[in-house]
C-alpha cells in the first residue's frame, strides 16, 4: 500500500479535516452530539489511518509511542484531580458550582475540563492498544 | 414514518446477523460486523440517540474492526467447524429466546410517551438543566455533570483495559522457543492435524 | 388481528432477542475464539438495542434543549449506553489481546484443539 499514489494524497487531504473534526466534536459537545468520548476515538482514529497507509514508524514520529503510553493514565489525572479541586474550592467532590462566578461559566468550564481528561484517556488507549496489535505483528 | 424506517432497518440487522453467523471466513466476519455496527448506528439515530448513533459508528465500525482485522492477521483467518454438535446450543438458545418473547408482551408498546421510563428521572434532569443553564445538549450536561462520577469510573475502565492489553502485547515475545515447540509437536504428536490443515479443504476433513 | 397487532407494537423487542439469543448461540456454538468474541460483541449491542427502545418517544426529538420543541426523548439510558460503547471496545481488545497470546501459546485459536493439545501435555 506504500507506493499507491491516490491512497498516500487522498489520506494526506483527509487528515487534517479529521483532526477538526474531532476538536469540533469535543468543543460542540455542549451544543451538538459529541463529547470527549467520540473526539478521542476519531483523533485516535486519524493516528490508525496514517499508520495504516504510511507505516507506524512513521506514526510514531507524529504520535510517539511513549507520549501515547502517558496520555493513558493522564487522562484519568486529570478528570479526578478535577474533583479534588473542585473540593479545595468548598464544594463537593466534581461539583462544579466555585469555577466561576455565575452558575453558567461554572458549569461550562468543569465539563469542558472533564471532557478534556476523557479525551485523552480515550484516543491514548485507542491508540497504544492499536499499536500494540501491530507491534506484535512483526 | 419513524416506525417503517427502523422497522426496515431492524430486518436488516437481523438478516446481517444470520450472515455473521453463517459466514465461516472470518475476513467476511470482521467486514459484517462492520456492516452491522452502521446498520445499528442507524437505528440508534433513528431513536433519537445521536450522541449514541455517533460513538457506536465511529467506536463499533471503526475502531474495533481495526482491531479485530489486526488479530486476524495474528491468528489465521478461518474458522473450523467444531466436533460437538449444535443441538444442545440451538436448545439453549431456542429456550432463553422464548421466556424472553414471553415476557415481552408484558411491555409497553414501542414509542408510547405515557410509560414509566419517562416518568421518574428523566423529567428532573431535562427540568434540573434547564434551571442550572446546562448545556443545551441533555446528554453532555448528564454525562459529565450531573453523573459525572459515574463517568469517571468508565474512563477508569478504560485506562485499565488499556493497560491490560499493554501488558499482555508489549512485552518481548520468545519466538524461538515458541516455533521449537511447535516443531516438535508437530512431528511427533500432531502430525494428523497439521496434515489436514495443509489440505485445501482441510476443515471439513479435520471435523470428521 | 389483536394479535398482529400486538406484534407490529413489539417488533423492536423481538428482533432485539433474536439478536440476543444469536450472540449467545455464537459463544455456546462456535469454537474459534475470535468469533466467540464477535457473538459476544452481539449479545452486547442487542443490549443497547434493549436500553434505548423504551427510551424513544414516537414525535419527540433528540434530548438537546431548544425554545422550539417541548417533548425530548429520555436522555439517560443514551448517557449510560454511550459510556457502554467504549467500555466495550476496550474490553474487546483485551479479549483479542488474550486471543493473540492463547495463539502464541499453542499455535491455535479453535477450542478443540486447545483442549486436545492441554489432554496431550
Amino acid at each position: 500500500m506504500k507506493f499507491d499514489v491516490i491512497l498516500r494524497v487522498g489520506t494526506k487531504l483527509i487528515l487534517p479535516f479529521v483532526l477538526l473534526f474531532a476538536l469540533y466534536v469535543q468543543m460542540h459537545g455542549d451544543y451538538g452530539p459529541g463529547g470527549g468520548f467520540q473526539a478521542g476515538v476519531i483523533a485516535a482514529g486519524m493516528i490508525i489511518l496514517y499508520a495504516i497507509i504510511f507505516g507506524v514508524r512513521r506514526a510514531k514520529e507524529i504520535a510517539p509511542q511513549r507520549v501515547v503510553e502517558i496520555m493513558i493514565p493522564l487522562g484519568v489525572l486529570i478528570y479526578a484531580g478535577t474533583g479534588v479541586v473542585s473540593m479545595f474550592l468548598g464544594s463537593n467532590f466534581l461539583d462544579y458550582s466555585h469555577f466561576a462566578h455565575d452558575q453558567l461559566h461554572a458549569h461550562e468550564w468543569g465539563i469542558f475540563i472533564v471532557e478534556l481528561g476523557v479525551l485523552v484517556t480515550v484516543a491514548g488507549t485507542m491508540t497504544a492498544m492499536f499499536y500494540a496489535f501491530s507491534e506484535r505483528g512483526r | 414514518m419513524e416506525t417503517f424506517v427502523i422497522t426496515v432497518l431492524l430486518t436488516l440487522l437481523a438478516i446481517v446477523t444470520v450472515a455473521i453467523i453463517r459466514q465461516r471466513n472470518m475476513y467476511s466476519v470482521v467486514i459484517l460486523s462492520s456492516v452491522y455496527s452502521f446498520l445499528m448506528a442507524s437505528v440508534m439515530l433513528v431513536l433519537d440517540a445521536v450522541d449514541v448513533a455517533m460513538t457506536e459508528a465511529s467506536v463499533g465500525a471503526g475502531i474495533s474492526t481495526v482491531i479485530l482485522l489486526a488479530t486476524l492477521y495474528l491468528t489465521g483467518t478461518r474458522e473450523y467447524p467444531t466436533a460437538r454438535g449444535t443441538g444442545i446450543p440451538l436448545f439453549v438458545s431456542v429456550v432463553v429466546g422464548a421466556a424472553l418473547v414471553w415476557g415481552t408482551f408484558e411491555l409497553p408498546a414501542f414509542g408510547l410517551a405515557d410509560t414509566v421510563i419517562h416518568k421518574h428521572t428523566a423529567p428532573l434532569y431535562i427540568e434540573m438543566s434547564q434551571k442550572h443553564q446546562m448545556p443545551p445538549n441533555i446528554v453532555t450536561a448528564v454525562l459529565a455533570d450531573f453523573r459525572s462520577f459515574d463517568t469517571m469510573g468508565e474512563v477508569t475502565v478504560i485506562f485499565t483495559a488499556g493497560i491490560g492489553v499493554l501488558m499482555l502485547l508489549s512485552g518481548r515475545r520468545r519466538r524461538d522457543e515458541v516455533e521449537v515447540v511447535k516443531v516438535t509437536e508437530s512431528v511427533e504428536t500432531f502430525g494428523d492435524d497439521v496434515a489436514d490443515e495443509n489440505e485445501p479443504d482441510g476443515p471439513n476433513g479435520s471435523a470428521a | 388481528m389483536e394479535l398482529l397487532h400486538v406484534f407490529a407494537q413489539h417488533y423492536n423487542f423481538f428482533i432485539t432477542i433474536f439478536l440476543m439469543v444469536s450472540g449467545l448461540y455464537v459463544v455456546i456454538a462456535r469454537g474459534n475464539m475470535v468469533k466467540k468474541l464477535i457473538g459476544l460483541g452481539l449479545f452486547q449491542t442487542s443490549v443497547y438495542l434493549i436500553y434505548l427502545t423504551p427510551a424513544k418517544i414516537i414525535g419527540g426529538t433528540p434530548p438537546i434543549v431548544d425554545k422550539a420543541y417541548t417533548v425530548y426523548s429520555n436522555p439517560l439510558p443514551h448517557v449510560l449506553i454511550l459510556t457502554a460503547i467504549v467500555v466495550g471496545v476496550a474490553t474487546l481488545a483485551l479479549g483479542l489481546a488474550l486471543t493473540v497470546r492463547i495463539h502464541e501459546a499453542y499455535g491455535t485459536v479453535e477450542e478443540d484443539e486447545i483442549f486436545a493439545k492441554e489432554g496431550e501435555i
